[in-house]
């Protein structure tokens, strides 16, 4: 992850502004398509071939590796000077109560929010592209299922990605010999798929960008990249140089050997390879500058080592610094030309920010009392998950939200850390001693969590904007944020804890946590779930959208979002692939236009 | 691909993870720095492959004797595993109370808190200190303060108290290798293969028959 010359004189043909899932595919497909490009990113150069704590125990970090205001996904969280509260960066919001709150979180570092993240790759279905039609809610995308599949298909096979195909409503399939095949499920995901057979709920593979295989280099990047020497080369020997899963240590973490999807494995080392790309680090953009006919010219940035401003420019801005962080990027770009804010002429830069709905539940299960000890560390992550079942109902009507979700599982014989034996005394009547010493022999992978994730329909209550009164350390305009969950949301909060409770009956659990007929009380403030998406739509007219099928910005033509800004919806898929797989789309209509001469 | 590829892979792997999860290599200036070629740990920021604890230890040697104690009669010896104090579980209480973050900073005024009502319990009942009680005294006054939902309002003071140190006692104990086998987790090693669970275990379940 080398720096360079910030002063360096090479004229760019693009800066891509941010080094996460969008900003590094978008690098990726634009070096390797022979583009100049400059990334910037607003945190450190990282490493995870170096850096990554893998084997490390909880016992040699300090408070045995647990949660803290400074790394709130505990210590060995590859989270950099992240997490909803950054030093030094405050954001604003628009109301004390906390339901009324979005909580933004950051991770300041090179790769961004990919080097931590919950691996989980679900492909957006075909009704999930046009919901408007579907039910009357919300918007359609301006492209469907079909324009992104064979992006998928691509971002898929480049990143890695196992699961199985089972044919089930708006749950795509992919196409054959695309997907590496799921793990062996572990009991509780065999014992939660056995109750659920006499719910009607389906438990299938989960799709996680895990390699449960090595990928095959020899052939997979002539596929990709057909007619392109170079890019086949760099990817495989990226490609190569990952190896498979050996089916322990936390993805968390991040991964040393490269076998699960980083941008700062898979992305960024192919895209540097070719000799195309710069990446300088500590570099907070403040605004997208524009020349006199109104073309975005370049970037100012802030060089964080040194404080001073600093400007880039290029022929083209690709602006993927994570959907809030655009936006506040586009509004703080204000000019004569735009007074409002870059691409603002809609007045919808900011809103409809979307996050994911959550809602879970816990048990303790007593059919794993005293089973023999066996490792059940996996992938780390779900082998098994629930996709959304009730389609038809809704269709129907029969229910009192319009949206699906799909859950999650947890739990098991995962590696003790601290916190795993709190609470016992519920369970035992305050054992100590011996009793305690049983106790914890007893109960130990018998406690479970599962999670509701479920589709947020974007409403008007829920925006930023910029605080003209405060500044961040850099001195840049910090967002406000505004928010405010719908009945549907909540609706469906409710259903999730109440489902959820169902399965762990059926399993022969005990609850041990609340169920809220209340979903106010059930749901995950706005933030929790770290899916923030939305607030530069895109769409097919101009004044309902911020930007048009290609990411492109409607007013400034060589301006794109390449991140989760451009979302219309927020189906209960985690967005992340799908953000991979638009900003792949963008970037081939970037290199394709520029070849054009029309931007 | 075939098979044998595969596997050398793994081993390769494994090779690999061997040096670096324990090392990084010294002449590696650009993994983890910044542009100007300096590295500067922080709290958000730590040197996550060589941990070290950033605050001063806040108890004093009385608080931990007593914690000794309650460390070992939370979690004796037996013929599994050693007791929690013989692992340095008052040396990790101290460690969390000390820690500059409000819940620890909460955490170090219900311990003091705490360590002061035993000891004056413990006069009180003994006409001695809670270390120079013999065991059934002891437990005479554990009992007393085991479990919160249980305990006299008189002795709520006590159950919060004891109930943070059993927490974290088991979370001392729990995460240190002795403590990881006594309760049977035998992950976190490498394998080439994940096969899932045992027909046996398929059998208890009774996932399979």
């Amino acid at each position: 992850m080398a720096a360079v010359n910030v002063g360096s004189k090479t004229q760019y043909d693009a800066i891509v502004v941010g080094s996460g899932a969008g900003g590094g595919m978008s690098a990726y497909i634009l070096a390797v398509s022979g583009l100049k490009v400059l990334m910037l990113e607003a945190g450190r150069a990282y490493n995870p071939v170096t850096e990554t704590p893998m084997f490390n125990l909880p016992k040699d970090a300090p408070l045995r590796g647990g949660s803290t205001p400074d790394k709130p996904f505990g210590f060995y969280d590859a989270t950099i000077d992240g997490g909803w509260k950054v030093p030094g960066e405050p954001y604003s919001q628009g109301s004390d109560d906390p339901s009324r709150q979005f909580k933004w979180w950051r991770s300041r570092m090179l790769g961004g929010r990919t080097n931590h993240w919950g691996r989980i790759s679900l492909r957006m279905g075909e009704y999930d592209f046009k919901p408007y039609s579907r039910d009357g809610l919300g918007f359609d995308w301006p492209i469907s299922y079909a324009d992104l599949a064979p992006y998928y298909d691509k971002t898929e096979m480049l990143i890695g990605v196992y699961g199985s195909n089972e044919g089930l409503e708006n749950t795509p399939d992919s196409p054959p010999g695309v997907l590496l095949p799921p793990p062996a499920p572990r009991a509780y995901e065999l014992l939660a798929k056995k109750a659920c057979e006499g719910l009607d709920i389906p438990v299938i593979p989960a799709h996680l960008s895990i390699l449960s295989e090595r990928l095959d280099h020899e052939n997979i990047p002539q596929k990709l990249f057909p007619e392109n020497k170079l890019a086949q080369k760099v990817t495989g020997q990226s490609m190569q140089s990952r190896a498979a899963c050996f089916w322990a240590t936390d993805c968390i973490r991040g991964c040393s050997i490269k076998a699960n999807f980083q941008s700062t494995t898979v992305l960024i080392p192919p895209a540097l390879a070719t000799g195309n790309l710069d990446v300088v680090t500590d570099a907070m953009v403040r605004e997208v500058t524009v020349d006199a006919s109104g073309r975005a010219a370049g970037v100012i940035y802030i060089d964080k080592v040194t404080g001073l401003e600093k400007s880039a420019k290029a022929r083209v801005v690709v602006v993927a610094a994570s959907a809030a962080e655009s936006s506040r990027i586009l509004l703080n770009s204000k000019s004569s030309l735009f007074p409002d804010g870059l691409s603002n002429g809609s007045g919808l830069v900011g809103k409809y920010l979307m996050d994911t709905v959550g809602a879970g539940a816990g048990a303790q299960i007593p059919a794993f009392e005293g089973v023999p000890a066996h490792n059940e560390d996996g992938a780390s992550a779900m082998h098994m998950y629930t996709p959304w079942w009730k389609y038809q109902e809704q269709l129907r009507g029969e229910m009192n939200f319009s949206r699906g979700y799909h859950i999650e599982m947890y739990g098991g014989r995962r590696q003790p850390v601290a916190g795993t034996f709190n609470g016992l005394e519920k369970f035992t009547e305050g054992a100590y001693g011996s009793d305690f010493k049983e106790a914890c022999r007893r109960y130990f992978g018998t406690f479970f969590w599962f999670e509701g994730r479920g589709e947020m329909i974007p409403n008007k209550d829920c925006y930023l904007e910029i605080d003209n009164d405060r500044v961040d350390q850099w001195g840049i305009p910090v967002p406000k944020f505004h928010w405010k969950w719908g009945q549907e949301e909540l609706n469906q909060a409710a259903h999730m804890q109440k489902t959820i409770a169902e399965i762990f009956e059926a399993m022969g659990g005990r609850v041990t946590s609340p169920i809220h007929t209340d979903g106010a009380k059930a749901i995950q403030n706005g933030g929790a779930v770290i899916h923030e998406v939305g607030s530069a739509m895109m769409g097919s007219d101009p004044n309902r959208s911020v930007l048009n099928e290609h990411c492109q910005s409607w007013e400034v033509p060589n301006l794109f979002v390449a991140d989760g800004a451009p979302f219309v919806s927020n189906a209960d898929k985690n967005p992340t692939l799908t953000i991979m797989a638009l900003a792949w789309r963008t970037s081939d209509y970037i290199v394709e236009q520029l070849a054009k001469r029309n931007i | 691909m075939s098979e044998d590829k595969l596997s050398l892979s793994r081993r390769s792997a494994l090779k690999l993870i061997a040096v670096s999860a324990v090392t990084i290599p010294a002449a590696d200036a650009l993994a983890g720095t910044s542009h100007n070629g300096s590295k500067v740990y922080s709290a958000t920021d730590p040197d996550l492959l060589n941990p070290s604890v950033e605050w001063e230890m806040l108890l004093n040697q009385e608080e931990l004797e007593v914690l000794v104690d309650l460390c070992d009669l939370i979690i004796p010896a037996d013929t599994v595993s050693p007791s929690a104090s013989s692992l340095g579980a008052q040396n990790y209480i101290n460690e969390y109370v000390s820690a500059p973050y409000q819940q620890n900073q909460d955490a170090l005024k219900l311990v003091r808190e705490g360590i002061a009502w035993l000891q004056n319990e413990s006069a009180k009942r003994f006409e001695q200190v809670f270390p120079a009680l013999i065991d059934k005294q002891k437990h005479d006054i554990c009992n007393d303060i085991k479990w919160l939902q249980a305990a006299k309002p008189k002795h709520q003071l006590g159950a919060r108290f004891f109930a943070i140190v059993r927490d974290l006692t088991a979370t001392a104990f729990y995460t240190t290798n002795e403590g990881m086998a006594d309760v049977g987790y035998i992950g976190n090693r490498p394998s080439q293969t994940f096969e899932g669970p045992s027909k046996e275990l398929l059998k208890i379940l009774e996932i399979e028959s």
